[in-house]
């Protein structure tokens, strides 16, 4: 059963200048429900049609504030908070870098939401039936004619006074458009099955371009050049070297930076002897072995050095430093258990470097005297 | 159709000429080397409006741009500042030496980086780049005005098909000479320095320069009479043109100083160090003040672009945002820190006179709008 009811008189002219002429009058001539539709923006058409300011503004300027607040609070969280890094010798908090970013996304969010606001607030998404839709009427305003419409709903409607109306402003094809109640409140297509089937191809066709992109095309060439160009493979040989090795000795009788051999392998006995600590304890060295401490020996030994850590059971146990044996070592010794490493503890050389051992031993000695604080050190 | 401008105009307009020419012989007797940088400077400026003025007429007919027909005669009034520029150029070519280190051959000799640069930045080819690239300008300013000023009679449509053509000619020629134009005159202040987007940079004030100058021009005109039948959409354009390089000079001016920033090379970053010292920082940031926050925001809103107080208000305070603009690219190699005296106030007297004369003479002899022109009707007509 369907119940054709009137929703509006249709008028299409050929000009922006008669559209807008045709809008004044008609907002003149005391109607409200009436809606203009034009292939493009006219400007000037607010004016024409006495509409109060558009309110779109201040939400586009909400959600680019929002873009600009959330782009400088995340970067600003990151680099000052969570991961704060040295890039390039530049403070943490570099705004410069900050401001191409931030730009970005206040565009981005103010464009994209004040479209999705739009749809929302004006178009009442989710429902897109509109008595419009689909008629001859809306087929001319989206190629090249400029549109007016009075609806049914006005109070001063009348089908025949509108008609008139429309013809003394030299409007053509006055037609009116009919709609039916039911088809617009059952009007959600989007799950109709074209719809979904639709949707289903584009699904298919993006992720198997995708698929095919990231798991096929770039193993060919000539987007695999990168991949087989002559170049090093560590622990691979190589034909770039005469004698077919990739990993490379040093030069004969130099020896690179930071990398200077340890002269006394297996001598822990004589090395206190040779080998003094070179920083003085001052605020920062102890702030540095600390760190230092708690990262590479707390897991084992403990916070404080009682070899009470959780590995406490699970592994040889790890003695405590404060025994009489480690308190009476030269600092040299320690260095040394360090850097070569003693029975089940491995060697830290790789990850801790030169000055990092010794601040981590100046360190060590303040948890010791701490232990065993002589009667002086309370004065 | 000829309007010429009223005779107190021409006058006030001799009248600054004769004052301009009497500071820059001042400046030159008291002062040669300070006279000869902000020499520089009006030398850019003039150079600004005059090549600004041809691109937009160019513009104008590559793009097929209709709105800008029934205006289009005040470009070319402008545009004839391309022959007066050398003119005012002409005093700093006694005073080389003290504007440009690189031509001291005895540094270069010295200097490993000059020495690199010495097969550009040399005496012979600094002539014979800014006599070609005059020479084309003028060339190419004469060919235009000449197809333009003929429809008026004949109101021959092929007229127009010839521009267009000569515009398509003429946008790559200028995108290269104006780059020479600031490479010679701005970065080869500080030979040591380079920046491959100084050209862009000068280019945004270029045009920056050139649509204020017209704006003014047409609003003054349409307020006196002259121009009656623009409308608020014609100026609505011409305000929507200045925002847009208002931000695009801000993005290049930006793009800039992030990279160097960024890099963080000694060669580089100096030139920076040097606007950031000495006083000149506050000159930095009010440049960044009066060149773009203040005319961002006075140009934001939509009937800012309609009003034409706003508009005449806004030419003129770009225009001085541009010299500033000159200021802060030219003088901290004259000396560091900020220098500021009755020159850097009094040279701009001479471009003004200059342009305020130009005009008057252009208008006696031509047409204020293009009568023959087949789109001036559209043009007339034009809505947004
Ligand atoms: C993987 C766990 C582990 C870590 C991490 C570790 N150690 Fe050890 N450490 C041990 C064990 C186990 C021993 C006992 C080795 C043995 O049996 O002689 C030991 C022994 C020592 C000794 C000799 C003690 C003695 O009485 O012989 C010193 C000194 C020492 N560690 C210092 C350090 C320092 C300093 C660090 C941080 C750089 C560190 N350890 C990190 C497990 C660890």
């Amino acid at each position: 059963m369907s119940t054709k009811q009137l929703y509006s008189i249709t008028a299409l002219f050929d000009s922006p200048d008669e559209i807008i002429h045709a809008a004044s009058e008609t907002s003149k001539a005391g109607y409200t429900k009436y809606d203009v539709n034009t292939p493009y923006p006219v400007h000037g058409m607010d004016g024409a049609m006495q509409l109060k300011p558009s309110r779109l503004g201040f939400f586009a300027m909400a959600f680019g504030l929002l873009g600009a607040v959330s782009a400088i609070g995340f970067m600003t969280w990151v680099t000052l908070i969570e991961y704060p890094l040295v890039i390039g010798g530049k403070p943490f908090w570099s705004w410069p870098a900050f401001v191409p970013v931030s730009f970005e996304l206040t565009v981005l969010l103010a464009s994209v939401l004040s479209v999705v606001a739009m749809i929302v607030i004006y178009f009442k998404f989710p429902n897109n039936a509109h008595p419009l839709h689909d008629t001859k009427y809306m087929k001319a305003v989206s190629s090249d004619k400029f549109g007016i419409n009075i609806q049914a709903e006005d109070p001063k409607f009348d089908e025949k006074a509108v008609t008139e109306f429309f013809k003394s402003l030299g409007g053509k094809e006055i037609t009116p458009v009919y709609f039916d109640e039911d088809e617009l409140s059952h009007g959600q297509k989007l799950f109709d099955p074209k719809f979904i089937g639709i949707l289903a191809v584009v699904a298919v066709i993006a992720s198997g371009t995708t698929y095919f992109i990231f798991n096929q095309l770039m193993f060919m060439p000539p987007f695999n050049w990168m991949m087989t160009q002559e170049k090093l493979k560590a622990q691979k040989p190589s034909e770039l070297f005469s004698d077919g090795i990739g990993m490379r000795n040093p030069v004969d009788g130099t020896v690179a930076r930071g990398f200077l051999p340890y002269p006394f392998k297996g001598q822990l006995d004589s090395v206190g002897k040779y080998l003094v600590n070179p920083l003085l304890p001052t605020k920062e060295v102890l702030e540095t072995g600390k760190q230092k401490y708690l990262t590479f020996c707390s897991p084992c030994h403990g916070n404080f050095a009682q070899g009470d850590s959780r590995l406490r059971g699970q592994f040889p146990n790890p003695p405590t430093l404060h025994s009489d044996k480690v308190r009476n070592w030269h600092d040299g010794n320690i260095y040394h258990v360090i850097t070569e490493g003693q029975n089940v503890m491995p060697s830290y050389a790789p990850q801790i470097a030169r000055d990092d051992r010794w601040a981590i031993i100046h360190y060590l000695r303040a948890l010791q005297r701490a232990q065993n604080a002589k009667e002086s050190d309370f004065k | 159709m000829k309007k010429e401008l009223p005779s107190k105009v021409k006058n006030i307009g001799w009248a600054l000429l004769f004052v301009g020419i009497v500071i820059y012989v001042i400046g030159y007797t008291v002062n040669p080397r300070e006279a000869a940088f902000n020499n520089v400077i009006g030398f850019l400026f003039i150079t600004s409006i005059a090549v600004g003025s041809i691109f937009l007429i160019a513009l104008e007919y590559i793009a097929g741009a209709v709105w800008s027909v029934p205006m289009r005669r005040v470009n070319e009034f402008l545009g004839g500042l391309v022959l007066v520029a050398p003119l005012v150029a002409l005093p700093m070519f006694f005073h080389l030496h003290d504007i440009f280190h690189w031509t001291d051959l005895g540094a270069v000799g010295t200097d490993e980086l000059l020495k690199g640069k010495q097969p550009y930045l040399n005496l012979n080819f600094f002539i014979i780049r800014f006599v070609v690239v005059f020479a084309l300008w003028n060339l190419f300013y004469w060919l235009f005005v000449r197809n333009s000023l003929k429809q008026d009679l004949s109101k021959d449509q092929k007229l127009t098909t010839q521009n267009i053509r000569l515009a398509a000619v003429f946008l790559p020629v200028f995108a290269i000479t104006l780059t020479v134009t600031a490479v010679d005159w701005a970065m080869s202040l500080e030979p040591h320095w380079f920046s491959t987007i100084l050209g862009v940079y000068y280019f945004s004030g270029t045009v920056l320069a050139a649509v204020a100058t017209a704006t003014y021009i047409i609003v003054k005109f349409h307020e006196n009479g002259y121009l009656q039948n623009l409308k608020r959409d014609h100026f609505y354009s011409l305000g929507a043109l200045l925002f847009a390089f208002i931000n695009f000079w801000a993005y290049i001016a930006f793009s800039q100083f992030l990279l160097i920033w960024y890099a963080n090379l000694p060669e580089e970053t100096i030139w920076f160090m040097k606007r950031w010292e000495g006083g000149m920082q506050f000159v930095s940031v009010l440049l960044i003040i009066v060149h773009f926050a203040v005319p961002y925001f006075l140009l934001l809103p939509q009937e800012a672009k309609m009003n034409l107080k706003r508009l005449k208000f806004m030419s003129i305070w770009i225009l001085f945002a541009h010299l500033l603009d000159l200021y802060w690219l030219v003088m901290p190699t004259y000396a560091n820190g900020v220098t500021i005296g009755w020159m850097e106030i009094g040279f701009p007297v001479l471009i003004v006179g200059l342009i305020i004369v130009m005009l008057g003479y252009k208008m006696k002899r031509h047409n204020l709008v293009p009568v023959g022109d087949p789109k001036l009707e559209r043009g007339l007509k034009f809505r947004l």
